[in-house]
């Protein structure tokens, strides 16, 4: 269990972009445990804070993203993609939606990466493209970035045509459409909003155990 | 009764920090030129006399204080070899970066405005604007600042990895911005602009830290700023600006645009006659508002920071969504009159607008 000493540590090290220290007090966990017991001590609640602390208007998003980066470069090293300690989840992946605006998404990703789910990364798609891989890729939990008006209301189409083929996937939205409008996400269909990167770890995992109660 | 003041007059007054007949309204409309000429939003922007006639009906039916002959931000990357993508409902997106190795930076020259055709219409708009408006409405032009083109340059992720992995080629993209945006601003202020609205998204405290802007942001903005002609605006795009207000009277800006996010009546009080502040409507949640609640909004923002003059009403973004719809804006302008006339009586009633949400 680590100290709240060393979650401060570790902030500090992610908020200053200090690879060095950041790898160390990772690295120096127990090489051989499983992912949950390196990531969950340090880089779950490091991030989280950190998207606290954007929403409060403490730190910058570039502080958020390359937090992010290395959080995801370091954990990548320790347990690659396909190492059996990562967390077994449901099909989940993420698109931009009708934008070439990749940050939201990359900050996401890497949050989750870092964090040790897997998601598959469908770049920037326009909604029936976006339609066509949900089904084929079987996705139960679809994250979708956005970062312009038209293209967070483009999402309740997405989510009429999934409906009409019998696929219902959880879906979270994101981006600045939403935090200007808490009431948008509803307003198209999600099932969620993330305000942050770090938020998605807190939703996909709720969503996860949502999934799971659904089966049981 | 009093002589009521020009929409010039209006706005050199509360600059100057004084109270003019009542507060300016800058209804930063775009897209809704297209509406009202019943185009799409392609063929609008197409033909500058459809924006030139665009701003006037749009300026004669809300009151608006100005001519916002802004395209959409895209128009300057496709200066520099870009694309831009269309939509039926909202503002012209960049397509994918023009830069995709950071090394093109070292070969990457910046585009001339007498060669950009997109830039070229701006200045005929602007042109025809000045010809049929008179002197008497200000024209606010706009740029978007050295620091943050490199959003749509590079994408927003590949400028982090840039800027703080490359500080050279990251130097060298911001001089080539720099001098682009200077020539681009002074091009707009000889084609008739009263004022440049320096977009700068970048620098927002949102983005990167105080730190970080000091170190780059500031001297470019004030270097810049120095070299254009005219007033300059400098305009966060809903990006907040609290923690580094203080820094920004160097900067050379004489309006800032204030996000829905920073507390409005906190900055006029540090603005202290120093700078006049622009904002701070939330043009997202805008789309919803119902009457009562447009009003309510309106009025807050006044008793927050109209007192004394210094202050525009706008949205915080700079742009008003297409989805907004004129039944809202008409309110807004309504009650600008009704509670923008100075002296202010916002005091009168409630000020909160949850209360009507």
């Amino acid at each position: 269990m680590q100290t709240q000493d060393s979650i401060e540590v570790f902030l500090d090290a992610l908020l200053s972009m200090d690879r060095v220290v950041a790898r160390r007090m990772l690295v120096d966990l127990n090489p051989e445990a499983a992912l949950i017991d390196i990531v969950e001590p340090l880089v779950v609640p490091a991030l989280e804070r950190i998207g606290v602390l954007w929403e409060q208007g403490e730190v910058s998003l570039s502080q958020v993203y390359m937090s992010g980066r290395i959080c995801e470069e370091i954990i990548d090293e320790l347990l690659p993609a396909c190492d059996l300690r990562r967390i077994d989840q449901p099909a989940m992946a993420i698109a931009v939606l009708d934008d070439h605006h990749f940050l939201g998404k990359r900050m996401v990703c890497s949050v989750l990466r870092a964090s040790g789910y897997e998601l598959k990364d469908y770049g920037a798609v326009d909604g029936r493209t976006l339609v066509e891989r949900v089904m084929r890729d079987q996705i139960r939990i679809l994250l979708i970035s956005t970062l312009m008006l038209p293209s967070a209301l483009r999402v309740r189409a997405v989510k009429d045509a999934l409906e009409r083929m019998g696929c219902r996937p959880l879906i979270v939205v994101g981006g600045a459409p939403f935090r200007f409008d808490a009431e948008l996400w509803r307003e198209v269909g999600a099932d969620a909003m993330a305000g942050t990167a770090a938020e998605g770890i807190s939703i996909v995992r709720a969503l996860i155990e949502r999934l799971t109660a659904r089966s049981d | 009764m009093r002589v009521p003041m020009t929409s010039l007059e209006r706005v050199l007054t509360t600059l100057s920090q004084r109270e003019p007949d009542r507060v300016p309204l800058f209804l930063l409309l775009t897209m809704h030129g297209a509406r009202e000429l019943g185009l799409s939003i392609e063929s609008y922007f197409s033909r500058p006399e459809y924006v030139v006639e665009g701003q006037l009906r749009l300026r004669g039916k809300y009151r608006n204080d100005c001519f916002y002959p802004f395209f959409h931000a895209a128009i300057e990357l496709e200066a520099w070899g870009g694309e831009v993508l269309y939509t039926e409902d909202g503002p012209p997106n960049a397509g994918p970066p023009i830069i995709t190795d950071p090394k093109q930076i070292l070969a990457l020259t910046p585009p001339r405005v007498s060669d950009s055709p997109g830039l070229l219409k701006v200045l005929e708009a602007i042109r025809g604007l000045k010809d049929r408006g008179g002197d008497e409405v200000p024209i606010i032009a706009v740029v978007m600042s050295p620091f943050s083109l490199p959003i749509m340059q590079l994408g927003f992720n590949a400028y982090f990895d840039l800027m703080f992995e490359r500080p050279e080629l990251f130097a060298r993209l911001l001089a080539l911005n720099q001098a682009f945006c200077r020539d681009w601003a002074n091009a707009q202020l000889a084609a008739g602009a009263t004022a440049i609205c320096y977009f700068d998204p970048m620098s927002s405290p949102t983005i990167v830290t105080p730190g970080e802007f000091r170190k780059s942001a500031l001297p470019i903005a004030r270097q810049t700023i120095a070299g254009i002609k005219g007033p300059v605006a400098m305009h966060f795009a809903s990006g907040r600006c609290e923690a580094i207000f203080d820094d920004l009277p160097q900067t050379g800006a004489a309006v800032i645009g204030v996000s829905v996010l920073d507390d409005l009546a906190a900055l006029k009080q540090r603005a202290a006659g120093r700078l006049t502040l622009l904002g701070n409507l939330n043009g997202i949640a805008m789309r919803r508002w119902t009457t009562a609640q447009a009003e309510a909004e309106v009025k807050a923002a006044i008793a927050a920071a109209g007192s004394g003059g210094g202050f525009i009403l706008s949205d915080n973004h700079g742009e008003i969504p297409y989805q907004v719809p004129d039944e809202t804006l008409l309110v807004i302008a309504d009650a600008v009159q009704r509670w923008g006339t100075y002296p202010l009586k916002v005091g009168d009633a409630p000020l909160d607008p949850a209360s009507h949400s």
